[in-house]
């Protein structure tokens, strides 16, 4: 079998007397979306805080490439091709959606110590950025300030932004929230075709999707992996049913 | 034209105008005046760099005006005096050439803001403000005693420095070098803040998380804003300091820090030309009020706080209207 591209392994992490992330593994294959699921507060951001570097794990470790990248920031993360997009947007609000997306293809290029042309007339990155905004559906809102999109639309340049970079594997913390049916349906139908460019560990509550996509779902209860497998697996997995899919078993 | 690049075009038109209209009417303290709102607002577009688009609220930028303003005075100071500066490991002595001048206060404020912003990035918010400050107090307490460059008396200097060409002791001669400067580092601040690097480091002061997720460490390229800032204001300085033929530890205090701050609060924080608009309005005001009171800074202190309250933008933002994103 081929080598996980990202793995997670015995992650621990409590706040206090919570414990956040209790001995979790799980990992990512190459060509497949994991989904990982879970009730509010079940830790999946923190994990993935974890796995993205702004957070360090107590104890376990993570790996990306076959590279232990438990010590490593973010920023070391990112540069090797860790694509990243935050359930609560990180971008800038002042900015378009231009200079944005525009902002991801710079640091895919590594070379921002550039202090004299003005950056919106570098045909490479503005080539890579309006590509970026095509694939999610937004070009037509690039001369738009950011703060002025709605929230769905920001959750779509999160994920534009995370495709300038052209990751060697996807994290994606909550993607479709905000987006509405068809933005959904939209969105599913595209992260169905990026699995083929990089893995995606996806993290979403809108179940359809969830089970549309996934390859393999992860359930995660109170900081613990109670589940792993396929979607039939999951569907028929009694303990999952009982503590999330809110059914008497 | 937007209404931001009309009312920035008039500010600069007018500052111009204003001391050739001095120098017609043979009223050269009004070039002075002049001539001091534009190192004034030199020293502010140095700051709004870090400030406005950096997001670094530093209450020490008067540790970089004060180390130009030295650089001017101990070269100076030494070739009026006919001694060297230093005999060992080798020889340097002093100098009244301007360009040479500015190379010095251009390179002893960009080391120094290295070494104070490698520190004191470290923090963020309050910390960061007290950080800046203390590193002013330390420059300010270390040039009181420092008697070998006056200590508390500071340093005169007899007649204003050269500039191949012009005879900078004519005011309007000294102004148009001190506008000419003005206006090429507003050039370079459009330029930077249009820049790859303006766009990462303003996306930092938005969100550094979002920096970081795309492989960029934030630090380095607040470290670099605050090099290129400290520099240009300490440029400011050593301008200052000709313009006074007077250096004294009061460059360093921390009230100059304050006033560079309010030059750039009160034209607009993060407008191109909001230090200019700044420094104009300060310098009329204290020429205005200063005249009528010596407790003229009561007057300053409401209007900062009016501006505070009421009108954020300053005044750029509240004349020209919200910034329009750019294209
Ligand atoms: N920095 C922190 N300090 C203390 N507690 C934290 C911190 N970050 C998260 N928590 C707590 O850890 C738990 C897991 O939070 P997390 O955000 O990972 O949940 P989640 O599964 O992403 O939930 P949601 O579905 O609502 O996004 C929560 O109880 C949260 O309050
Ligand atoms: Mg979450």
């Amino acid at each position: 079998m081929t080598e996980p591209v990202l793995s997670v392994r015995n992650v621990s992490r409590k706040f206090g007397a919570l414990i956040a992330s209790n001995n979790v593994s799980l990992d990512l294959r190459p060509g497949e979306i994991h989904a990982l699921i879970g009730p509010n507060g079940a830790g999946k951001s923190t994990l993935i805080k974890q796995i993205a570097g702004g957070l360090r794990p107590d104890s376990g470790e993570v790996h990306f490439l076959g590279r232990d990248v438990t010590a490593l920031s973010t920023v070391q993360r990112a540069r090797m091709g860790l694509g990243r997009t935050f359930q609560i947007s990180a971008l800038a609000m002042e900015d378009t959606v231009l200079q944005n997306a525009m902002l991801g293809a710079l640091g895919a290029g590594r070379r921002p110590y550039r202090f004299f042309r003005p950056v919106l007339k570098d045909r490479d990155l503005r080539e890579v950025a309006e590509t970026a905004l095509d694939r999610v559906g937004l070009l037509d809102h690039a001369a738009i300030r950011t703060s002025d999109l709605s929230h769905g639309q920001r959750r779509q340049l999160e994920v534009a932004v995370a495709l300038t970079l052209k990751p060697r594997a996807f994290i994606m913390d909550e993607p479709m929230a905000g987006l509405g049916a068809s933005g959904s349906k939209r969105l599913t139908g595209f992260l169905d075709e990026l699995r083929h460019e990089a893995p995606i560990l996806l993290v979403e509550h809108d179940m359809d999707a969830v089970f549309a996509l996934a390859d393999r779902i992860s359930v995660l209860v109170y900081g613990e992996v109670i589940a792993t497998g396929t979607v039939e697996d999951i569907r028929n997995h009694a303990e999952v049913r009982r503590a999330y899919l809110g059914e008497d078993a | 034209m937007s209404r931001e690049t009309i009312f920035n075009a008039v500010l600069a038109l007018g500052l111009l105008l204003f001391p050739l209209w001095a120098y017609v009417a043979d009223e050269p303290f009004m070039i002075t005046l002049a001539t001091r709102v534009a190192i004034l607002a030199l020293a502010g577009v140095g700051l709004n760099i870090a400030l406005g688009l950096g997001g670094l609220v530093s209450l020490g930028h008067a540790a970089f005006f004060g180390i130009g303003g030295y650089a001017m005075g101990i070269l100076a100071h030494h070739a009026q005096s006919y001694t060297p500066l230093m005999e060992v490991p080798f020889l340097i002595e002093g100098t009244k050439s301007m360009p040479v001048i500015w190379l010095v206060a251009l390179a002893a404020s960009a080391l120094a803001a290295l070494v104070i912003g490698a520190l004191s990035l470290r923090t963020s918010g309050v910390y960061f403000i007290m950080i800046t400050l203390a590193f002013g107090q330390m420059l300010f307490y270390f040039a009181i005693s420092w008697p070998a460059y006056g200590g508390e008396d500071g340093l005169s200097i007899y007649v204003r420095n050269s500039f191949p060409g012009l005879n900078t002791l004519d005011p309007i001669q000294f102004f148009l070098i001190a506008y000419v400067i003005l206006a090429a580092a507003l050039m370079f601040a459009a330029m930077l803040a249009k820049s790859p690097f303006g766009l990462a480091l303003n996306a930092a002061r938005q969100t550094a998380e979002r920096v970081e997720t795309i492989g960029i460490t934030p630090y380095r390229l607040r470290l670099t804003a605050f090099v290129i800032s400290g520099a240009i204001t300490g440029l400011a300085g050593a301008l200052f300091a000709d313009l006074n033929r007077f250096v004294s530890p009061s460059m360093f205090s921390w009230q100059t820090s304050g006033e560079i701050m309010i030059f750039i609060i009160l034209g607009g924080v993060a407008r191109l030309f909001g230090p200019v608009a700044g420094a104009a309005l300060f310098i009329a005001l204290e020429h205005v009020l200063g005249g009528l009171s010596e407790f003229w800074h009561i007057y300053l202190g409401l209007l900062l706080l009016a501006v505070v309250l009421y009108a954020r933008g300053g005044i750029i933002g509240t004349l020209a209207g919200r910034e329009v994103a750019h294209d």
